[in-house]
């Protein structure tokens, strides 16, 4: 940090990123979106491991949430809406050197997207992927979502949300070789900073689901549980998230639960009356694909024009 | 091609008792279309595709094409279920199907009925089918067999039945794996095959088995070929060509493009399973490691392209393999990769359509979906190739064109071409074939991520690892600073730039050279796959006195220049083509709502003139005999209307 290296000396040409290195134009989300204490907990997390932002690649689809990329000053990728974690994957198959974030909204990686959300799962390339749950689509201005609670109003659903919202936690967590799984709420900043890091710092894909405040056309996910804390259990444990002094006495309701329990974690998902909060599972040992993707990215040109050329001979008359 | 029949005499095998006299003196001809058929999973396609590769080694000229039924075990005994292949083989290159073929060698008696409904042969064609059926249980059976040799001899067929599963239980005791084995030595020795080569490919077949399994087909092959020997008369020889100045290699198009891509030096594919264009990914499923590549099989079709778009954007050129219908479900993400400028190589085999269609069956149908598939306009190169060669080679001008114009190319083959074998001069790969190591040196901060050169709209292209060129790439109107901007100008200017890169690539293309005279009644054009079809059919036309010639596109977006110069030679012009078209003569059809075949639609854009078409979607690869009937019917109505 800070430029220092360890016998107290600064050398000179050494890069040191400060916020405003990461932060690029003055974002166009509304007040009080909760996109923007996720951007903000994003920036520190760069700073903090001091990435250099020309290794960096923020993916993203389209919605709200998936603007993020233009916020960062870093490489970035808007591409199309449900389609973020395919590209971020091609993204990341043959440069393990960069430093690769996906962010995604719930209509993005829950519906157009869903095929992906699993499948990247599985694949679990090393990436962070960050969902920006409102629970509704914002962009396009409150339709229906897979997770708006039922009976909620929305523009497709004038006469309220006619089916039960889909529960991407344990979807999740029954994807083969998931690694990391956290939930978190985007009004508990420090909280959220710490599920960030500790995302950005598991190796494969990091999942986070981000409970996020749209206070423009969601108001049940939002105010309601902002202001019902009851509803919320934080999950402790010494492999989980750190929680920072101050919030802990934040929740009432609290469990020890440990990362690398998948029954406890598909349990605490399942419960529909409390919305777990923190790390729910762990697996640091789940096969990395981009190990694979990322064969013979040492092959010199002499390698490949052997490697051709004995291919084709064996076509030879 | 058919001189030679009425020197045939198969022997009627019933009255075989003693051994015959050995006919050595081999007919010299000149080439011979042979077809091979049989139910699913009996190997016909090997024995054929075995006979195409030795005939290749011995310096014939040869051109395959497989009869592939649509399931993987369609009903035995079935007309649907036909499968096999059709070899040519020449004393000099042959560059199409052909007509009808010479000789057919049938497992059955309803594989043949269903080539017979292909009109695949005339009365000159030879028959030699298993007579096993004639004797079977089953008296439907029997019933069915006797019914079709009646059924034949009306259509003026001379079959000639043989005990191949007769001799075959002889060598091994359950011939349905191996009988095609056995056919392929009658083959060989019909065709004065080298024995030795033959037993060797063989063995290549079968070198992941166990060496017991290799012997028994040596056994099968042989005891076929002295089965030729003892029994049939038929007895020829086809001369090779003049030793070729190059090394040769014979492979289908889909090796093809997949050797393309290991010498273009890209390191990526991903795709998706579809027929037919899958064969290209096993193939590199077993050989792209020894480059260093990897091949991703996606979750879908638009994940493929999404992966195969992000390794672009981060650098590595890749690719995606498909056909018709992953080309509908990528085409969202290639109007992204012309929108955002990414370079990406899209192979599409194309098969018969719409929707599922004829999925192994050839047809030249996605031209449009290709070149107008994205919503907005969304400029992209479109190539075909025209020879298994061109699979090769236009891979690698595929990858050079997407890099250095920064857009999305299309290699457009189809079925004929991916399951065809064909021999071509090896390709001497060179190593600034080659993708170039990414460069990771510091970009000029001053230059902006898009900053397009007003003449041509090219521009450099920043790649994550730069340090200054951080951009964010995105698929909304966005100016020079790849900034989103909804303003009035900045779309029509991006678009302008995009569009502008095909111009300049087209100034750089030369006209297509005309096949003929450069002037005359009528000019013929075509592209892909049908390129030998159509010279060797204007051929023939030529030869009985018409002035027709014809061109063959390899460019389709942007097309070759000098198109309508070269048209106005001609007093009339048509497109020869697999895909749709509505016939002149036929209910409510006119001037006005015919519809025109997709390269005619385009041309008759491009150029302004009244280019008229045929074209026809059966599924099969088209024959040169057919098409120079087509353009001289066509020539003559013309000159009787005048
Ligand atoms: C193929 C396609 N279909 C539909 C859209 C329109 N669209 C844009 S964003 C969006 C939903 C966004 O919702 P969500 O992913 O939850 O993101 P949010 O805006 O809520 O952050 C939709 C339907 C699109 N851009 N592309
Ligand atoms: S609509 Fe909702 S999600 Fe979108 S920017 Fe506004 S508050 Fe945020
Ligand atoms: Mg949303």
């Amino acid at each position: 940090m800070f430029g220092l290296k360890s016998d107290w000396s600064v050398k000179a040409n050494d890069r040191y990123f400060t916020l405003d290195d990461y932060s690029a134009a003055e974002p166009r989300w509304c007040t009080g979106c909760g996109d923007l204490a996720i951007l903000a907990s994003v920036h520190k997390v760069c700073r903090e491991n001091q990435l250099l932002p020309e290794n960096t690649v923020s993916v993203s689809g389209i919605g709200c949430s998936s603007r993020l990329p233009h916020y960062m000053k870093t490489y970035g990728f808007h591409g199309l809406h449900g389609r973020a974690l395919p590209v971020a994957c091609g993204v990341k198959s043959r440069r393990l050197d960069l430093d690769v974030w996906v962010a995604t909204g719930d209509g993005d990686c829950f519906s157009i997207g869903a095929g992906h959300w699993i499948h990247a799962l599985r694949y679990n390339m090393d990436m962070t992927v960050l969902v920006f749950d409102n629970g509704i689509y914002g962009l396009t201005k409150k339709q229906t979502s897979p997770t708006t609670p039922e009976a909620y109003q929305t523009n497709t659903h004038p006469g309220g949300a006619v089916l039960p919202p889909l529960n991407p936690l344990t979807i999740t967590l029954g994807v083969t070789n998931i690694s990391f799984v956290a939930q978190v709420v985007d009004w508990n900043t420090p909280l959220l900073y710490e599920t960030i890091k500790a995302a950005h710092a598991h190796k494969g894909t990091s999942f986070v689901r981000i409970v996020q405040r749209c206070p423009v056309f969601m108001d049940v996910m939002n105010d309601e549980l902002m202001d019902d804390p009851a509803r919320f259990l934080l999950l402790n444990h010494e492999q989980g998230i750190p929680v920072p002094d101050g919030v802990s006495k934040m929740f009432e309701s609290q469990a020890d639960h440990d990362p690398n329990d998948l029954s406890a974690a598909l349990g605490l998902a399942n419960d529909r009356t409390k919305i777990p909060v923190g790390l729910l599972y762990r697996n640091p040992d789940a096969g990395i694909y981009n190990e694979l993707s990322s064969q013979g990215l040492d092959f010199t040109s002499e390698d490949k024009l052997a490697g051709v050329n004995e291919a084709l001979d064996k076509f030879l008359i | 091609m058919n001189e030679a029949s009425e020197l045939i005499a198969v022997k009627q095998i019933d009255n075989v008792v003693e051994e015959l006299p050995v006919r050595d003196t081999a007919i010299a001809i000149r080439e011979h279309i042979v077809e091979i058929v049989s139910d699913s999973g009996e190997g016909a396609q090997k024995c054929g595709q075995t006979l195409g590769i030795l005939s290749a080694k011995m310096g014939n000229g040869v051109w395959t094409v497989e009869i592939i039924p649509a399931e993987i075990q369609p009903p035995a005994r079935t007309p649907d279920g036909a499968s096999g292949i059709r070899v040519r083989i020449g004393d000099s290159p042959m560059t199409n199907t052909g007509n009808d073929a010479d000789l057919v060698v049938a497992f059955n008696e309803q594989v043949l009925r269903s080539r017979i409904g292909s009109h695949a042969y005339n009365d000159q064609t030879v028959v030699l089918l298993d007579n096993m059926w004639a004797s079977d249980s089953d008296e439907k059976i029997r019933n069915q067999y006797a019914d079709a040799l009646l059924e034949f001899a009306e259509c003026g067929l001379t079959v000639h039945e043989l005990p191949i599963q007769e001799e075959c239980l002889k060598v091994v005791p359950d011939p349905r794996k191996g009988k095609n084995m056995f056919v392929l030595g009658l083959l060989c020795h019909i065709y004065s095959r080298d024995t030795e080569k033959a037993l060797a490919e063989i063995s290549k077949i079968f070198a992941r088995k166990s060496a017991k399994v290799v012997e028994s087909n040596h056994a099968l092959f042989n005891a076929g070929y002295a089965y030729a020997q003892r029994h049939i008369e038929i007895h020829y020889e086809i001369a090779a060509h003049s030793e070729p100045d190059h090394r040769m290699v014979v492979m289908n198009g889909n090796q093809a493009v997949g050797l393309g891509i290991m010498a273009s030096g890209m390191e990526l594919v991903a795709m998706y399973p579809i027929t037919p264009a899958t064969s290209a990914s096993h193939f590199l499923a077993d050989e792209f490691h020894s480059v260093g590549g990897f091949v991703h099989q996606a979750e879908d079709e638009i994940a493929a392209a999404g992966f195969a778009i992000g390794a672009s954007y981060a650098g590595k050129t890749a690719c995606t393999i498909t056909s018709g219908p992953g080309i509908a479900l990528k085409t969202e993400m290639i109007g992204l990769a012309c929108m955002a400028e990414i370079p990406l190589v899209i192979i599409d085999v194309q098969r018969g359509g719409p929707s599922t269609g004829l999925p192994t069956k050839v047809e030249q149908s996605d031209l449009l979906a290709t070149l107008f598939g994205a919503p907005g306009d969304s400029p992209k190169i479109i190539l075909a190739a025209a020879t298994i060669s061109d699979c090769f080679h236009f891979v690698i001008l595929a990858r050079k064109l997407a890099e250095s114009f920064r857009i999305p190319v299309f290699l457009l083959s189809d079925a004929n071409l991916a399951t065809g074998v064909q021999p071509f001069e090896r390709p001497e790969v060179a190593d600034d074939w080659f993708a170039a190591p990414i460069d990771q040196s510091p970009w000029d901060p001053k230059v902006l991520a898009y900053d397009w050169d007003e003449e041509t709209g090219l521009s450099a292209r920043p790649i994550p690892g730069m340090r200054g060129g951080e951009y964010v790439l995105t698929g909304l109107a966005h100016n020079r600073n790849a900034k989103i901007a909804y303003d009035a100008t900045t779309n029509q200017v991006g678009s302008t730039m995009r569009s502008r890169k095909l111009a300049a690539l087209a100034d750089t293309l030369s006209p297509p050279e005309v096949h003929g005279d450069p002037e005359g009644d009528m000019l013929v054009i075509g592209w892909g796959s049908t390129l030998g079809t159509i010279e060797e059919a204007v051929d023939v036309a030529r030869e009985n006195g018409h002035k027709v010639s014809c061109i063959h596109l390899r460019f389709l977006s942007p097309l070759e220049p000098g198109l309508r110069e070269i048209c106005s030679r001609f007093k009339q012009v048509m497109t020869i083509e697999l895909n749709y078209s509505d016939e002149i003569h036929a209910s409510y059809i006119n001037g006005e709502t015919r519809r025109y075949a997709q390269l005619a639609q385009l041309l008759r854009a491009h150029t302004l003139l009244d280019i008229d078409c045929w074209s026809a979607v059966y599924g099969n690869p088209l024959q040169p005999g057919k098409i120079s009937r087509v353009i001289i019917d066509r020539v003559i109505e013309v000159e009787g209307g005048k």
